[in-house]
This record gives structure tokens, C-alpha cells and sequence, in this order.
């Protein structure tokens, strides 16, 4: 197994006196894909965020030395209004990071944002767009662990589709990990080499194959395995 | 024009670029509520001063840098969307600064007077303002992340809760410059009409910047041209104000949102 790019051990994460995550543990090995699966409320983007520092946790978070992050954050609260052309998005950051302005360019063309998009002010991006910008932003800094949070709420399918394919070609073409909050669980069974189930009860992880039986994911989500059925039938002609 | 007059004009065009920049901010982080909170929490201090004898920036500057750190506390905590908060805090410096403030002295804490100033007063006023420029152009970056997702912003290394507070005080300098000729009450306004009105017709944040600051820089020259030659008020706050308020009107007509 290829070394741990994230090592967690007894992870707590509360909010006052209500506990959303207790006592989790688990690695992610380099260049695997983790997908994070369970209901609303189990503490998939709380998870994501702790990962990133953004709130406070008790137990470890292990990074590798050289993992550099990226995220793509669930949804943006930003005021779409806001006088920001998507280059003065990316260009914060790359003069921030003190990155060559280039690799604007290199990022933008590598995921197909042109340059009419690149002086587009953000409020007028489509979802899709925004999406694709949002993607963006996170590898500018050459990240080799991306953290998605649900990248495709509101997208449509097309949509959602395309971006999902994207993800999947970056994590190839660069060998990136990535860590996935997804409700789609045919998308978790495509993309994904490990599954995390985040639940009421104890949280379980292992293999696609293994994890999203109808059983589990009945257990999981509290709904008939009738909504799952494309994930049964993706078993049987496995 | 006295000498001392013509300085106050300069420190007048430079508080006017300076608020031009840090108005674009505020309007971003949709703090103008907050912005009008902090302005108004100098009058306490300038309050205070007049009934003791001593100079009133002093005094004013004292609430002022106080109370921003009073309002960073609360929007830290609480979150901007937290303005019944603010508010509360507005209401109190507007009634403390209202009771302590000599009657024959509150015109002037409210709306600014025309006296020159020292070369020292100047000189204090331009580093203010050179201050406030070079935190806006050093801080520009750390501000657009933090403005369009805070957790975005954290998540790139940027420590948003600093670049606020340093953003906080940045805004209570440029008040301080522009409270003796524009009052507690109008220092904030020409912080935030400038950049409204740029908001209406530029796109993308260099744009806006600039527009923003000329826009407050024209303001400011021609209420002085307009008080001077036609209103010939005690005071050119209400003047610029007006001024400003017209080319925001104006900008509707050409409005790119």
C-alpha cells in the first residue's frame, strides 16, 4: 500500500455540547480516492473543513510533508455580485501564493476555461462555469490532494457529468488524491478506491464493492434499497 | 487661500483617494452599516474632548480605534448579519456623544468645520493617508479572498480574522483623517457613495479601485469649488455629500449590473 497522504486518529469534532463526529480514524494511502458518503447532518463537510484546519477538533490530523491542498468547497456564500472577473479571483491567489501569473493560464486552458471566461465577471458565470472556476482556484499552488465538497450540488446532469469526468482525468494525468463528499453513489462507485460512511452509528470504510451494498446503504440512509438499485445492478455484472 | 486652508484642501483630495480605496472594501464586505457604526464612534471621544479642552482628534481617535476593535470583537463572534448588535453599538456612541458633547461644539463633531490646520496636523494627515494606501494596495489580495469566501481565503493560507482587523483599523484611520472637515456623521459617507457609484460601472477590481478613488477625489474638489463659489457653507462636508450623491444618481444612468 502506498504510503498515507493523511493519517486521522480519534477524531471528535462538537459543536457545543452536540457531538457530530466521535473518535475517527482512518489514512488515506497517496493517490487514492476517498469518497465520503452519508446523510445530511452526518458531518461530511464538517469532516472536510476540520481536514482543512477551518475548525477547531480534538484528536490528530496528519498531513505528509508534502501534501499541498486544494479545495473545492461545497457552495460558495459569495455575493455573485461582487465587482470580481474570474482573473481577479485566480490572480488573488496566485499573487498571494506568489505564483507565476502563467500558471493561470496553464490551469484555465488545461480545464477548458477560455480566455473571454477568464474576463468574466463572476456574477456572471454559469453554474457549471463557476463550478469549473472553483476547480481552478484550488490547483492553482500545484495541490497533489484535492478536497471536493459535493462538486456538483446544482448542476445538472450533463453538467455534473462533465465535471465529474475532469475530476477523474486530473487525478490521473497528475496522481492526485483526492478526498470526495458525495451523495451520488454511482459516482462514489465509479471514482472512488475507498468509501467512508459517516452515520449516527459507527462510521465503516472500505472498498466501493464492499461498502455500497443495498443492506449497507439502506442502514445507512434509513430509505428502501429501491433508490439504490443502479449500485445492485452494477454488482451483478461486475 | 490662507496657507493653512490650502493644506486642508490637500489633506482634504488626499483623504478622498484614500477613502475612494477603502470604501471599495467596505462595500464589498457589505459592511456599511458597520462603517457607518464606526465613523459615529468618535463622537464620544470628540465629545469628551471639547468639554475638557483638549484636542478633539485625540479625544475622537481614542473611541474611534476603541470602538473598531469593540465592533471587529462583535463581527468575529457574531458575523456581519449580526446588526442588531452593531446597531446597539451605533445608538449608544450616537447618545453618549450627543450628551457630553458641548451643544455649541455638536454641529461641528456631527458635520466637520472649514478651520485650517497646522503644518503638523499636515503632516500627521498624510501619513495617515499614505498609511491607509499602502495597507489597501499590500492587503488588496488577502482582502478580495477573504471578501469572496472566507473559508476559501483560510483554506489558502490567509488569516482572515487579521486581515480584518487590520482592514478595521484601516477604515478608522481614514475616518480620523476625514473627520474635521467632514463630522462624524458624513467621514463614512464619502467612504461608501464613491464606491456605490463605481460599483455601477465597473466590472473588475482594478477598475473599480480607480474608479472609485477619482470619483472621491472629484467629489471632494468640487464641493470645495461649490461651497467656496455658491453655497458658502460654514462646513463642506454637506456639500461634497450632495455632490457625491448626485454622481451616484448619474451612474444609474450607465450602470453595467
Amino acid at each position: 500500500m502506498a504510503h498515507p497522504v493523511l493519517s486521522v486518529r480519534n477524531l471528535t469534532i462538537a459543536f457545543g455540547r452536540h457531538v457530530i463526529i466521535q473518535n475517527l480514524s482512518f489514512d488515506v494511502p497517496a493517490g487514492n480516492c476517498l469518497a465520503v458518503i452519508g446523510p445530511n447532518g452526518s458531518g461530511k463537510t464538517v469532516l472536510l473543513k476540520a481536514l482543512l484546519k477551518l475548525i477547531p477538533y480534538e484528536g490528530e490530523i496528519q498531513w505528509s510533508r508534502d501534501a499541498r491542498l486544494g479545495y473545492v468547497p461545497q457552495k460558495i456564500a459569495a455575493d455573485r455580485q461582487l465587482p470580481l472577473s474570474l482573473r481577479d479571483m485566480l490572480a488573488a491567489k496566485a499573487s498571494f501564493l506568489k505564483l507565476p501569473s502563467r500558471e493561470i493560464d496553464q490551469i484555465c486552458a488545461e480545464i477548458g476555461l477560455t480566455q473571454d471566461l477568464l474576463s468574466t465577471s463572476i456574477g456572471h458565470l454559469s453554474g457549471g462555469q463557476f463550478q469549473k472556476a472553483l476547480i481552478a482556484f484550488a490547483l492553482l499552488g500545484q495541490p497533489n490532494v484535492l478536497l471536493f465538497d459535493e462538486p456538483t450540488a446544482s448542476l445538472d446532469e450533463l453538467t455534473e457529468e462533465r465535471v465529474y469526468e475532469l475530476l477523474h482525468s486530473l487525478q490521473r494525468s497528475r496522481g492526485m488524491t483526492v478526498i470526495l463528499v458525495s451523495h451520488d453513489v454511482s459516482v462514489v462507485y465509479r471514482y472512488a478506491d475507498m468509501v467512508l460512511c459517516l452515520s449516527k452509528g459507527k462510521p465503516c470504510m472500505g472498498p466501493p464493492k464492499e461498502i455500497l451494498t443495498p443492506a449497507m446503504l439502506e442502514d445507512l440512509y434509513s430509505a428502501p434499497p429501491k433508490y439504490y438499485r443502479h449500485v445492485e445492478d452494477r454488482q451483478k455484472g461486475s | 487661500m490662507a496657507g493653512g486652508q490650502a493644506l486642508l484642501v490637500l489633506l482634504a483630495l488626499l483623504f478622498a483617494l484614500a477613502a475612494g480605496l477603502v470604501g471599495c472594501f467596505a462595500l464589498m464586505k457589505r459592511m456599511v452599516l458597520a462603517s457607518d457604526v464606526i465613523s459615529h464612534l468618535a463622537l464620544p471621544g470628540l465629545g469628551i474632548a471639547y468639554l475638557l479642552k483638549f484636542n478633539p482628534l485625540i479625544g475622537g481617535a481614542a473611541t474611534l480605534f476603541l470602538g473598531t476593535l469593540l465592533v471587529w470583537q462583535l463581527q468575529k463572534k457574531t458575523g456581519l448579519a449580526a446588526d442588531a448588535s452593531i446597531g446597539v453599538v451605533f445608538a449608544s456612541a450616537l447618545a453618549i456623544g450627543a450628551a457630553v458633547t458641548p451643544r455649541e461644539d455638536l454641529i461641528e463633531a456631527l458635520f466637520g468645520e472649514l478651520r485650517s490646520i497646522s503644518l503638523l496636523g499636515f503632516f500627521l494627515g498624510l501619513v495617515a493617508t499614505l498609511l491607509v494606501v499602502l495597507s489597501v494596495i499590500l492587503l488588496k489580495d488577502r482582502l478580495a479572498l477573504s471578501v469572496f469566501s472566507p473559508d476559501l481565503a483560510e483554506a489558502t493560507g490567509v488569516n482572515v480574522a487579521r486581515v480584518n482587523l487590520i482592514y478595521f483599523l484601516v477604515f478608522s484611520l481614514t475616518v480620523l483623517v476625514g473627520l474635521r472637515f467632514m463630522g462624524t456623521l458624513l467621514a463614512s459617507a464619502l467612504i461608501i457613495l464613491p464606491a456605490a457609484t463605481a460599483r455601477h460601472l465597473t466590472e473588475k477590481l482594478s477598475h473599480f479601485l480607480l474608479v472609485s478613488s477619482a470619483i472621491s477625489l472629484v467629489s471632494v474638489l468640487a464641493g470645495f469649488v461649490l461651497n467656496a463659489l455658491v453655497l458658502r457653507l460654514s462646513t463642506v462636508g454637506p456639500t461634497i455629500i450632495i455632490f457625491s450623491a448626485l454622481l451616484f444618481a448619474l451612474s444609474f444612468l450607465k450602470r453595467t449590473t
